[in-house]
């Protein structure tokens, strides 16, 4: 085992936000064209949440942004870095970032880049941003998890992926309404799911994406920052694990000794199916929202190809002004509009004319 | 492709920036040069916050065809908590469900792609206030 990853300055979260979309798709919408409703009573999902026509990553991505500095109180030109990872940037090649940093008037001295990592493309960029004002190359870094996913249609991941995520500022812990206590990540090259370049849809290896990919990593980290921190999982008053679908986490809690307490409120799956880059960065910002000083939260993403980053965060007092200064993830979770399977395959652009 | 025109309003686009007359402090969007009510013609950039209520609408179902991914959709004349009123889209709500009066807050969102090889416009609409 190697030692935990900690930055040398005091590191946290000065300003988190959320942003889901307003529309919902039903997974009995998508069992009952594909399947006949055969398997109807043993949906991964409930429903998932659908980008409206208009929006994408760069959208979503702001509104996020926008939150987590209004939590800070921060003037956007003091940030020095926007990192946005996703696995559905809206160009190929021409960074989200730059937009998101433009349209939140962070620009023009500040670093900006995309990352991709599957989903844990978000945490990665958290990563990054702990580095980046742990090392005082500049005091406050904003990282994003934010996706529209994309599902084949009729695959068993069309029921799931989903649209959502967060952002987190990153600054100096003294300002921080969380401090990161420490981090540990896990990547071994394990091919369970992927997308090559041109294709419109992603590919997986159905139960391969289980044992070694999804709860292989996941043990791996959570044990190693566990251990190396001195921490047992009854030492959390909350966990997030990443979730693409309401399964696979639970099961995962109940492997490595977290309780359903421990897991409920950043169980945000079942309401909007998985957000990829997004989910467990998005279900942290629901456990920060109902937060109090001196809770220790764990969160673990991730990411097929793949890997794994979990961290261990002590939350402030200062948690106690933020919340109310933007909008609660439950705002975005309980504004719900239903769609028909043809406006979501519309929208989506899952119909071809040529 | 339309590069130049899409970078030189950005920041009308993105950050709702308007100007306000240096003479007599009248708000105007989109910018004017020349005060429409006290002709100077000195003036500074003015940021609005992106607040208002729906003073008239429309729905559109037989579109331009860069807009054509996002019908039916509605554009809006907004009154703006400065007093000043704009035409922009209404996103995140039902044509049925748009009522005149109703609260109205700006967000960022697709206004088009430039076909399949060009740049994605993005700039301000408004949408029904988040609920709290």
């Amino acid at each position: 085992m190697q030692r935990i990853m900690k930055p040398l300055r005091e590191t946290g979260i000065v300003g988190y936000g959320a942003y889901v979309p307003a529309f919902r798709l039903p997974a009995r919408e998508i069992s009952e064209l594909w399947r006949a409703g055969q398997d109807i009573d043993y949906l991964p999902v409930p429903q998932k949440s659908v980008p409206g026509p208009d929006e994408d990553t760069v959208t979503m991505s702001i509104e996020a942004a926008r939150n987590a500095i209004a939590r800070a109180g921060l003037a956007p030109e003091k940030i020095r870095a926007v990192w946005v990872g996703s696995e559905s940037h809206p160009y190929a090649v021409k960074p989200s970032g730059t937009i998101v940093a433009q349209v939140l008037n962070i620009v023009p001295e500040v670093l900006a880049a995309d990352m991709e990592f599957a989903c844990k493309a978000g945490t990665e960029a958290m990563q990054a941003a702990i580095a980046f004002v742990g090392s005082k190359m500049g005091d406050y870094a904003l990282a994003i998890g934010m996706d529209t996913a994309q599902g084949r249609p009729g695959d068993a991941l069309e029921y799931t992926a989903a649209a959502g995520g967060a952002a987190y500022l990153m600054g100096p812990a003294e300002e921080a309404l969380a401090i990161i206590e420490g981090s540990y990540s896990y990547v071994t090259d394990t091919p369970d799911f992927f997308r090559r370049a041109y294709q419109k849809y992603p590919e997986h290896g159905n139960r391969f994406t289980g044992d070694p990919a999804y709860f292989d990593h996941l043990t791996k980290s959570i044990t190693n920052l566990l251990e190396g921190l001195n921490l047992k999982p009854k030492d959390f008053s909350a966990a997030v694990f990443h979730q693409p679908n309401t399964k696979f986490p639970k099961r995962l809690a109940k492997m490595m000794g977290f309780s359903a307490e421990q897991i409920k409120q950043g169980l945000l799956s079942p309401r909007i199916g998985n957000t990829y880059a997004g989910a467990s960065v998005v279900g942290l910002t629901n456990v920060l929202d109902k937060a109090q000083p001196g809770d220790r939260i764990l969160i673990a993403s991730f990411g097929s190809g793949a890997g794994s980053d979990a961290f261990s965060i002590r939350v402030t007092d200062k948690i106690r002004s933020a919340v109310n200064k933007a909008p609660l993830t439950e705002d975005y979770l309980n504004r719900e509009i239903f769609i028909k399977y043809g406006t979501y395959a519309r929208w989506r652009k899952k119909i071809t004319l040529k | 492709m339309d590069i130049p025109r899409y970078w030189r309003l950005k920041n009308q686009r993105y950050l709702l920036e308007g100007r306000k007359c240096q003479a007599c402090g009248e708000l105007s969007f989109p910018p004017r040069l020349v005060c429409k009510k006290c002709k100077s013609r000195l003036s500074e950039p003015h940021r609005f916050i992106g607040r208002g209520t729906l003073y008239t609408f429309t729905t559109i179902y037989q579109t331009p065809d860069r807009f054509d991914a996002y019908s039916p959709y509605v554009v809006g004349l907004i009154d703006l908590e400065e007093g000043v009123r704009i035409t922009a889209q209404l996103t995140d709500v039902r044509p049925e469900e748009v009522e005149i009066g109703m609260a109205l807050e700006m967000v960022i969102r697709q206004i088009y792609a430039d076909g399949d090889r060009g740049p994605i416009l993005y700039g301000y609409k408004f949408r029904p206030i988040l609920q709290k």
